[in-house]
């Protein structure tokens, strides 16, 4: 991968900082367009501004996507060849499992528990409300209990 | 209207009255013959007491008018333009919990009953429930929400309408200080009718036996609505 030896020509003796890398088989979340909270794979590295992403398995057609628009996640496929079809994406993701990996991610759960609070509806978030009120009015009684 | 050349975009050189003289479309053939009406009569035979009045006279049907106005004022024009009924908005259903965002009640959630022939919204609180009694509102000023009550095929009274919410009126002139004072002294405040306080108690019977069945329903009603840091409408489902 031409990408890689470029970064190791570059580099140093020290190892990099950072952990995700713009590459090809990196997994993204796209972040904008009527795609936007779906995840995503880095296919081909267009330019310094645009790479092209593929997400047969999550609904996204082939398209290229700024990088402006992209969150890395800390996934990837170990063993994309740059300029992959989506059929061998396809065939990667299921393999490696990563959708499902994403899905059991932390960022993931958070981002879908954000998104079901923002659709309650008013009855709903009273209903919230005096859940929450119920679980301090627990917690205090304990937190009063176990330091008397 | 070639002949009324414009002289600036929708103002005409001649006015209407002007084109309609050049237009002469007045000359031409009547072309539907209105059947003529048949003639009132304006005279009428009454008969007269007294010897010497002859026993019958002929009086006008209509009395002339004993004085006239001594200055001529324009009739103003009638509009012919009527109010179309108000349409409920899909969203309000028998049933439905409304969030109501004006006058006292505001911030108040309350259950709508039905749409009046005016177009205003009869909702209730229960009145039991949030004390917003059986009323009126504007369906601009409310927000529908998605929750809903089941209330059946549960009918308000006939009764309940327009001019049930109607205030009675009262006849011939009164000073304020009648309306207001009684011996010198403010006067006691007027019962609550107690035709209407039944009528509050036998159509909220049924609302709050609906609420009872749904977990924190009654709560939820008791609470009044309001936004809070980083909350707007627009962006919030009901």
């Amino acid at each position: 991968m031409g990408f890689d030896w470029a970064i190791e020509v570059i580099c140093c003796d020290q190892p990099s900082n950072f952990k995700r890398f713009v590459e090809v088989g990196r997994v993204v979340l796209l972040k904008s367009g009527p795609h936007a909270g779906h995840i995503a794979v880095i296919a081909e590295i267009i330019d310094h501004n645009r790479a092209v992403v593929d997400g047969p398995t999550t609904g996204v057609p082939r398209q290229s996507f700024p990088y402006r628009h992209i969150a890395l996640t800390p996934f990837a496929l170990t063993k994309l060849p740059r300029a992959a079809g989506s059929g061998v994406i396809r065939k990667q993701l299921e393999q490696e499992g990563t959708v499902e990996k994403w899905n059991k991610s932390s960022w993931a759960q958070k981002r879908e528990a954000i998104e079901k609070r923002r659709k309650l509806n008013d009855f709903e978030r009273f209903a919230v409300m005096l859940a929450k009120k119920q679980r301090r009015d627990t917690v205090r009684k304990a937190v009063k209990k176990a330091s008397a | 209207m070639a002949r009324s050349k414009e002289i600036a975009p929708g103002v005409g050189r001649l006015s209407r009255s002007q084109v309609y003289a050049r237009r002469g479309l007045y000359k031409g053939l009547k072309k539907s013959e209105k059947p003529a009406a048949a003639e009132a009569a304006t005279t009428k035979e009454v008969s007269v007491g007294g010897e010497k009045n002859g026993g019958k006279r002929v009086v006008p049907v209509e009395k002339a008018p004993r004085f006239y106005p001594a200055e001529d004022v324009r009739q103003p024009k009638k509009s012919r333009k009527a109010p179309k009924p108000s349409k409920l908005r899909p969203s309000i259903t028998p049933g439905t919990v409304l969030i109501l965002l004006a006058g006292r009640f505001r911030g108040k959630r309350v259950v709508f009953l039905k749409q009046l022939e005016s177009g205003l919204l009869l909702v209730t609180g229960p009145y039991k429930v949030n004390g917003v009694p059986l009323r009126r509102v504007n369906q601009a000023y409310v927000i529908a929400t998605s929750t809903n009550v089941d209330l059946g095929d549960f009918k308000v009274d006939e009764k309940i309408n327009d001019t049930y919410f109607a205030k009675p009126s009262k006849k011939g002139s009164r000073s304020a200080e009648e309306e207001f004072f009684s011996e010198g002294k403010p006067k006691d405040k007027e019962a609550f009718p107690e035709s209407k306080a039944s009528d509050q108690k036998a159509v909220d019977a049924t609302v709050i036996a609906a609420i009872r069945k749904t977990e924190f329903l009654n709560k939820y009603l008791k609470s009044s609505w309001g936004l809070s840091k980083g909350q707007f409408p627009h962006q919030l489902a009901f």
